[in-house]
């Protein structure tokens, strides 16, 4: 019954085997949200604001309401909506919370701000409606820049945001800090820029409603990471209970973050959806969701840090701003990048002390959201550009300076308060360099000096905190507190087991590594086990998936449940075979006796006496078969580690940066299914070489965004996209059911940090050093031609 | 991201299509592989009445040749050139290698030649083609047929001589062009360039006695480079260094745009490195 | 807007070998017509201007991006979608490489991919692996990084031409 996928020790965990989810997504069978059809069912699309700051002065629809297929378009005063509202437990000084109207009322903020909402019948109808839509504004001039939202007098995107910032906080302030750095040896600096970017999940957002008029629900099926809290939201702003709504997610094309916050348009769908009471439908269309969906990442970082002789960092000091666009997400709100970024700063260092100041501004361009990894990219790559340049300026190599960093013993409480469980930074350092190092790129370094071509080699470390539970959300004073999950588990008749999870996989393989858990845990086979996720109807309320919390958090609760309904079986088990509770045991889908192997029942066989002959039952057992569990993350959670080396080329004709080598060392404890822990550090690192190298946002001085497609953003292809290697260490977590520790964020975490470094390793004959992402071909040739130009 | 409506129809030969469109008026187009229309049509940028789809024209999907001439018929697809026997392109041969900087292998099954020299990209490779090698574009309208040589057809940003009723046919080129190259850079494979460079080198006992520079990505139409053709006019030796300085007399003489995206001393760069490349390219083959 | 260009036409589409026939605006994209029309959801549509490549089929054997063709353009093609590859819940060779190497974490662009791969490799069978790359960067993917795709077309195309040699010998 076991298959070969099995690992030796007979387990489940651990063993690469084929994913569950796979057959109906190869062929064809899948359901996304577009390939939801049901009688009646109309079609939306939004009026957006063609311009980036001012007051609506009208809005006629009466023309779209006479195209041919259009059957209603509503404005905000039609539809009459709650605002969706973010909140942190700070005093106003820190944070400013802002409220998003679900359709703008008489201002707009961005280009592509949504202002009214459009059903025909068809998805092609609906946007010769758009067309005739006349909206009129009063143009006022655009904040699009840190320079212009913070200069005097400068015009205000929210009128209760005063110098156009929505959260000013400065936090840890060492003392002496000032001192250390008057006093130390070495101090370097570094300004850095990251782009704006967007997370871009290839299915883009969308939504159906529809009214259930036997249940008395709205049945909302949409592609989101956190269905009850799209649920809580949706009934705050329609104003109903929550039992009378019900959100659904079928198959789900990515998110990475765009997808964990509320957005307007599912709310403004499903309100539009109960007045013309017929089903309606909205599917992002790619411009909109290059141009008016949330975006991420846009940072500017201004961080010194003070070294003694040996290289070892005395102090940390930064300035962090984070450009939030328009509006603050829900429920994360525009603290999210700011909060992350001075509160971990420090990573994987032993750093002594710390000061930052972090700041979220507002401007008028498209929102953000959390994207995968969340500040984190930027701020390993500012942290490692610091030690790089401390190197240099020390005479150190970049390895060694880092070496006599790392924190090395666990767990470690750092200067931000933060607690550290077991890692291997120092052993994926070691092994990442001696992988480039025997593989001789060194030497083929030195070599290709000597023709005048320019090979770089960088590296990063990091870690990746996973796991954050209640207590780890309500340090950063959410109104709102994620952390726990709740799993039901339910064996059926015929043996087989349903396992809910509150987390919402969206290509993490949950339907696969969860029931691996299970399977393990009650000696079943794969098959039998199945998960179930995304239906708020039939899950207990969960947080869904974001911050690599799912296999850590939703995963243990699966498997404590998972054990709770192994010792009914037990239970029952020792009941029927006549013997003392302790000597029974799982396995092979059967209890057995631990004394005679011989003497054992089946699950079905045990299922059957549980539901069909419950008189059989022992009498202090309830009937059926079920048992629930909840875990919530234990201390500052648990953390993933990596190292990354890279060896580029910088070609000097062009300025193109070509990846030769990418090597990965990643640790994330008990690797539930290797082969999926391997498929995300490399989608990952993808995409963090895709912000460490090509895509933006950028905005004209008109505040309209210069990206509208794939041919300006510029979604990196397998051609420029290495294989990479990845080589697992494995140190387990003490702090989830499993040991494992979370692993979705890793790879884009450390990927830019990495190039850039080995960009400028390459560029070190000219004496140029680039420090803001995307390091763009122009870039590079500039630099490269500032050496030709300057001998 | 749905297109506008317009009336579809499909001609079965060319009379009946170019009097068609005639018939329709200005706002009737022609549809070859739809690989330039549709996108924009999606995006709304273009919204044509009605489109005459000639892609069941079987007798304009040809690749042939007579002497040295080679024909190739306007319907003939990226990837039937890209795939086409080394006999039938013979001399020829920069054209078939063109072909695999045409964005990927699904846009290639569908675009052709026709619809590309219509469309006009000043960095579309058959626009650079037709211009380097002076080539013939041999059209149809209700008015008769007329031959366009490459260097007069491209008038500006997406702005061909082609009157709105005018098919083309074919285009021909006239004479084999054996030490010819293209080549270009694009941040990503398969994205339009952001300069394109194509040059085709007379070559004779080690040395070259003329050329042809074309570059596109620098200018509203594909641009031929007198300044740089004049330096391999002179009877050089064929070698990197003569090629350097064309790539450099090249960079100087164009007058790149500097709006959004890569500025215009990127593009100069650029220029420069890529005509250099394609004198090597060309030399080499 | 001019009433007789909005007028519906009656297409009859050969697609994975049956014929259909669908009354449609001249403007609907095959990529629309085979997801809403014909109900073959496998076919995905991620941007609608012709980079992403999640809409490939195959037309004639070739792999094209169905949101760039109007579904009028395609009568008399043979279109082919990803739901006539494998047979009833059997996979084929190249789906079952697909999931064997990781090939796929979301699944959305997979349709695509393995459309482009089919076509690909019916006319490149012995396609070296840069070759198979360079025809991959034809799609997006967001999700994997593109290696295991690359590694998955490359073990199928190995093995088909093993299968081949022993067929021959
Ligand atoms: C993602 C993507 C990437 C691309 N990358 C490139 C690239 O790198 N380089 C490049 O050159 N192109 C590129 N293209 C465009 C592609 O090459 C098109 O195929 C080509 O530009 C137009 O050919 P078509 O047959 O598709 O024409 P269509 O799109 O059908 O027509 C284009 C225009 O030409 C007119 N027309 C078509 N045929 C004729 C004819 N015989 N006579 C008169 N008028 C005619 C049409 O009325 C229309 O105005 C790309 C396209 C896409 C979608
Ligand atoms: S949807 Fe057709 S290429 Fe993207
Ligand atoms: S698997 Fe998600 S986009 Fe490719």
């Amino acid at each position: 019954m076991r298959e070969p996928g099995f690992t030796a020790d007979g387990t489940w965990v651990g063993a690469s085997v084929k994913r569950k989810e796979d057959p109906r997504l190869l062929t064809g069978r899948a359901r996304f949200v577009d390939d939801i059809h049901l009688p009646r069912m109309l079609h939306a699309q939004f009026v957006r604001s063609s311009v980036a700051a001012g007051e609506i002065t009208s809005v006629d629809l009466s023309r779209v309401r006479d195209v041919p297929g259009v059957v209603a378009a509503f404005t905000a005063a039609d539809l009459d909506l709650g605002d969706i509202t973010a909140v942190l437990d700070r005093p106003r000084s820190e944070f400013v919370p802002t409220a998003m109207p679900v359709l703008a009322r008489d201002r707009v903020r961005f280009v592509g701000e949504p202002i009214a909402i459009v059903l025909a019948e068809d998805a092609y109808a609906v946007e010769d409606g758009l067309e005739a839509a006349e909206v009129t504004y009063r143009a006022g001039t655009p904040v699009l820049s840190e320079e212009q939202a913070l200069a005097p007098g400068a015009p205000l995107v929210h009128d209760e945001a005063a110098d156009n910032v929505l959260l000013d906080v400065s936090m840890f302030a060492t003392e002496g800090i000032d001192d250390i750095f008057a006093d130390a040896p070495c101090v370097v600096s570094v300004r850095a820029t990251t782009g704006r970017q967007n997370a871009l999940p290839l299915e883009t957002r969308g939504v159906v409603a529809s009214w259930d008029a036997r249940a008395g629900q709205l049945l909302v099926q949409t592609c989101t990471q956190v269905p009850h809290v799209v649920r809580t939201v949706l009934a705050g702003c329609l104003g109903r209970p929550e039992n009378t709504v019900r959100v659904v997610v079928p198959d789900m094309g990515g998110g990475f973050g765009i997808k964990c916050v509320v957005g307007r348009e599912e709310i403004a769908v499903a309100a539009a959806s109960l007045r013309v009471g017929r089903p309606v439908k909205w599917i992002e269309d790619r411009k909109d969701a290059l141009t008016a969906s949330f975006l991420a990442r846009e940072q500017r970082y201004q961080a010194r840090a003070a070294f003694d002789e040996a290289g070892r960092i005395l102090a940390l000091d930064a300035d962090v701003l984070c450009d939030m666009g328009a509006y603050s997400c829900y429920p994360f709100s525009a603290g999210i990048e700011p909060l992350m970024a001075s509160a971990e700063m420090p990573g994987v260092y032993r750093v002594p002390a710390y000061r930052v100041r972090g700041r979220a501004i507002t401007t008028n361009k498209a929102p953000t959201a959390p994207y995968r990894g969340v500040s984190r990219p930027q701020y390993v790559m500012v942290m490692e550009r610091l030690f790089e340049r401390a190197a240099r300026e020390l005479g150190l190599g970049p390895v060694e300076i880092r070496r006599r960093n790392l924190i090395t013993t666990f767990p470690y409480t750092g200067v931000n308060g933060i607690t550290y469980d077991p890692g291997s930074y120092l052993e994926s350092l070691n092994l990442a360099e001696r992988v480039l190092t025997e593989e001789g790129w060194y030497e083929r370094q030195r070599e290709l000096a000597g023709q005048g071509r320019f090979l770089g080699i960088g590296y990063s470390c990091f870690n990746e905190r996973t796991g954050y539970g209640s207590d780890a959300f309500a340090k950063r004073r959410m109104a709102v507190v994620p952390g726990f999950d709740i799993s039901e588990i339910r064996m059926d008749t015929s043996g087989t087991v349903v396992a809910t999870t509150g987390t919402m996989s969206h290509g993490q393989s949950h339907e696969t590594t969860m029931a691996q858990i299970v399977a393990d845990r009650l000696g079943l086979d794969l098959d039998h086990v199945f998960i179930q996720q995304g239906d708020t109807d039939r899950v207990a309320y969960g947080w869904g998936t974001f911050a690599s919390r799912s296999i850590t958090i939703g995963g243990s609760a699966v498997g404590l449940a998972a054990g709770r309904l192994g010792d009914k079986l037990l239970h029952i088990g020792a009941h029927l075979l006549r013997t003392r509770p302790d000597n029974v045991e799982l396995s092979g889908g059967r209890v057995r006796k631990c004394d005679d192997h011989t003497r054992s029942l089946s699950y079905v066989d045990i299922a059957e006496v549980a539901y069909l002959k419950a008189h059989l039952l022992p009498k202090d057992v309830d009937p059926g078969l079920t048992a629930t569990a909840s875990f919530d993350g234990i201390g500052d959670g648990t953390f993933s580690n990596a190292s990354h080396g890279v060896v580029v080329e910088l070609h000097a004709g062009t300025g193109q940066v070509e990846i030769l080598r990418y090597a990965c060392v990643e640790d994330c404890g008990v690797a539930i299914n290797p082969q999926v822990v391997e498929g995300q550090a490399r989608g990952g690192i993808a995409q963090g070489i895709a912000g460490a190298l090509f895509e933006q946002v950028t905005y004209d001085e008109q505040g309209e965004p210069s990206a509208a497609s794939f041919i300006d953003y510029k979604v990196p292809t397998a051609c420029e996209i290495p294989d990479i290697s990845i080589h697992h260490l494995e140190t387990p977590s003490a702090f989830t059911g499993n040991g494992a520790k979370g692993v979705g964020e890793g790879g884009t975490i450390g990927a830019p940090a990495a190039v850039l470094n080995a960009v400028n390793d390459a560029l070190r004959p000219t004496g140029v050093e680039l420090d803001d992402t995307p390091i763009t071909p122009e870039r590079v040739l500039g630099a490269l031609e500032v050496r030709w130009t300057t001998r | 991201m749905k297109p506008p409506p317009f009336g579809y129809h499909r001609a079965r030969d060319v009379a009946g299509a170019t009097a068609l469109v005639a018939e329709l008026g200005e706002d009737a187009k022609f549809l070859a592989g739809g690989q330039s229309l549709i996108p924009m049509m999606n995006f709304r940028l273009a919204r044509p009445a009605h489109l005459v789809d000639i892609a069941r024209l079987g007798e304009l999907s040809f690749l042939r040749r007579d002497d040295d001439r080679l024909h190739v018929g306007a319907l003939t697809t990226h990837h039937e050139v890209e795939s086409a026997p080394d006999r039938s392109v013979r001399g020829f041969e920069v054209v078939r290698e063109a072909m695999r900087w045409i964005g990927h292998l699904p846009i290639r099954t569908r675009g052709t030649a026709g619809g590309s020299l219509a469309h006009g990209d000043a960095t579309a490779e058959w626009c650079l083609l037709a211009v380097l090698l002076d080539a013939e574009i041999v059209t149809a309208s209700p008015r008769g047929s007329r031959v366009i040589p490459a260097g007069e057809a491209f008038l500006g940003f997406f702005t061909t001589l082609l009157e709105p009723d005018e098919l083309i046919v074919e285009v021909v080129f006239p004479k084999p062009a054996p030490h010819a190259a293209l080549t270009e850079f694009a941040e990503r494979r398969g994205d339009f360039a952001i300069v394109a460079a194509a040059v085709d080198l007379d070559v004779a006992g080690g040395r070259v006695t003329g050329g042809r520079v074309v570059l596109g990505g620098v200018a509203p139409v594909p641009l031929r480079v007198p300044a740089a053709e004049a330096l391999l006019g002179a009877g050089e030796r064929a070698d990197a260094e003569l090629f350097a300085a064309c790539g450099r007399a090249a960079a100087e003489a164009v007058d790149p745009p500097d709006g959004p995206g890569p500025g215009a001393d990127y593009r100069r760069s650029l220029v420069r490195a890529l005509v250099a490349r394609a004198c090597e390219e060309a030399l080499a083959r | 807007m001019d009433d007789a260009v909005n007028d519906k036409v009656l297409l009859s589409l050969d697609v994975n070998g049956s014929e259909h026939e669908v009354l449609v605006e001249p403007r609907r994209t095959l990529a629309d017509v085979l997801r809403h029309d014909l109900e073959l959801t496998g076919t995905h549509i991620a941007c609608e201007h012709g980079v992403c490549g999640a809409c490939t089929v195959l037309v004639d054997g070739a792999p094209v991006r169905s949101c760039l063709m109007f579904a009028a353009q395609a009568e008399g093609r043979g279109v082919r979608t990803v739901e006539s590859l494998g047979r009833g819940d059997e996979l084929s060779d190249l789906q079952r490489a697909f999931t064997e190497h990781h090939a796929l974490q979301c699944g959305f662009c997979t349709p695509g991919f393995l459309m482009l791969a089919e076509g690909f490799l019916a006319a490149r069978p012995d396609a070296s692996r840069a070759e198979i790359r360079e025809a991959v960067s034809s799609n997006l993917c967001r999700c994997t990084g593109y290696q295991t795709i690359v590694d998955a077309i490359e073990d199928c195309a190995a093995r088909r031409r093993a299968a081949e040699r022993t067929r021959s010998a």
